[in-house]
């Protein structure tokens, strides 16, 4: 499915003027150019609409691991307080320890490190940010699969 | 203005008390049973002609099943393939309850944290208890990454205990609190367009109609996101270091 566009109107109009073979040869060539340029533009319209619920899924996700590591640790930390009676002191020392493992949680996300407990690329190298914007999901399946 | 929150109410429509424990039919039960009624009917009158060039439906039922085949294949990679069914029955669940609930006057039940948080610990326990299968006591190095220093650790391993243990709650609440926000929005912009009259109803009326638009992407998006976490879990379970 393709657009009839001006180039291969006028190779259809100009069919009986030249010789066949020729004809069809410059028709081919048309065509061809034609599709490239489709395709083209179907490539760069998928990419866009990619990156933006890329975006848009990153933003809830980072939003999300922080509250819920919180939420955690906070939890563990106020039950603790409840049951060994001393009141305020594993809340706040739970309370770092969520907000760290939430720092770490968005961090992990936003480095595209996935969910493993590693600090850096299984290779040892450093992420490169504007790379993985390129191509988040098939650099992220390929780091799983290592 | 009708309240907004009013559309999460759980209503009892068939009750059966099962001595203390009240198993009553509800508003969230039932949409959860037409649910699954739905995704058993779209598969098999999907696939009932088996054509070997598909019509629409067989088309819409087999790309389906190839979308959540490509993402176990990529994220968990040939291993990950008996655990097929389990995260496509996920997937289709999630993603049919989110769509049903768009329909006006339906209920969505995955605005209920008491059922995301159902089926994100269904995942974290089963994630846990096949990577503890897999690797035994060889599991618990998983709350130390490689080539920390040792004087780090009574620091380090609290954190990734609370960061492993955070998983199913970061789960839940993302899929619940999406439903639940994008519902809400809508009912309250919605409430607005007839107060405002003629004149002044069609800017809550245009937000409302992106909006739709909008929560068929929500819908969409976080029954993938869903099961691409559920798929990244299942990877680090088997798949060890």
């Amino acid at each position: 499915m393709f657009q009839l566009d001006g180039n291969v109107e006028k190779a259809l109009m100009t069919m009986s003027d030249n010789s066949p073979q020729e004809n069809l040869k410059d028709l081919d060539k048309r065509l061809n150019q034609a599709r490239e340029k489709s395709s083209a533009n179907k490539q760069s319209i998928s990419s866009i609409g990619k990156e933006q619920t890329y975006g848009y899924s990153m933003a809830v996700r980072i939003g999300t691991e922080m509250v819920a590591a919180l939420i955690v640790g906070v939890g563990i930390g106020y039950s603790l307080d409840n049951w060994l009676e001393t009141k305020p002191l594993f809340l706040v020392i739970f309370f770092f320890l969520g907000a760290g493992a939430g720092t770490l949680n968005v961090y992990r996300a936003a480095r595209g490190l996935g969910v493993a407990p590693r600090y850096t690329e299984p290779t040892g190298g450093v992420v490169s940010l504007v790379k993985r914007k390129e191509a988040p999901d098939r650099d992220a399946s390929e780091k799983k699969r290592k | 203005m009708a309240n907004p929150l009013e559309q999460f109410t759980i209503k009892t429509l068939i009750p059966i008390p099962l001595g203390e424990v009240d198993a009553s039919l509800t508003n969230s039960g039932l949409f959860m049973v037409l649910t699954v009624a739905a995704i058993s009917l779209f598969l098999t009158i999907g696939m009932r002609q088996r054509l070997l060039v598909p019509g629409r439906w067989q088309s819409l039922a087999e790309i389906s099943y190839e979308f959540i085949a490509c993402m176990i294949r990529d994220n968990v990679g040939s291993e990950g393939r008996k655990y097929f069914p389990f995260v496509f029955s996920l997937f289709m669940f999630i993603l049919f309850g989110n769509l049903i609930g768009l329909i006006p006057y339906a209920f969505t039940f995955t605005s209920h944290i008491a059922v995301t948080f159902a089926m994100a610990v269904v995942v974290f326990l089963g994630v846990t208890i096949i990577a503890i299968a897999r690797h035994g006591l060889h599991f618990f190095s998983f709350f130390l990454p490689t080539g920390v220093p040792k004087v780090m650790a009574p620091v380090l391993v609290p954190i990734e205990i609370l960061s492993y243990l955070s998983r199913p709650i970061s789960l839940s609440i993302r899929l619940f609190a999406n439903m639940m926000a994008g519902h809400t929005m809508m009912k309250v912009f919605a409430g607005f367009i007839i107060p405002l009259g003629i004149l002044g109803g069609w800017a809550p009326l245009t937000v409302d109609v992106a909006l739709t638009a909008f929560e068929f992407l929500v819908a969409f998006l976080q029954a993938y996101v869903f099961t691409v976490l559920t798929c990244l879990y299942l990877n680090d379970a088997i798949h060890l270091h």
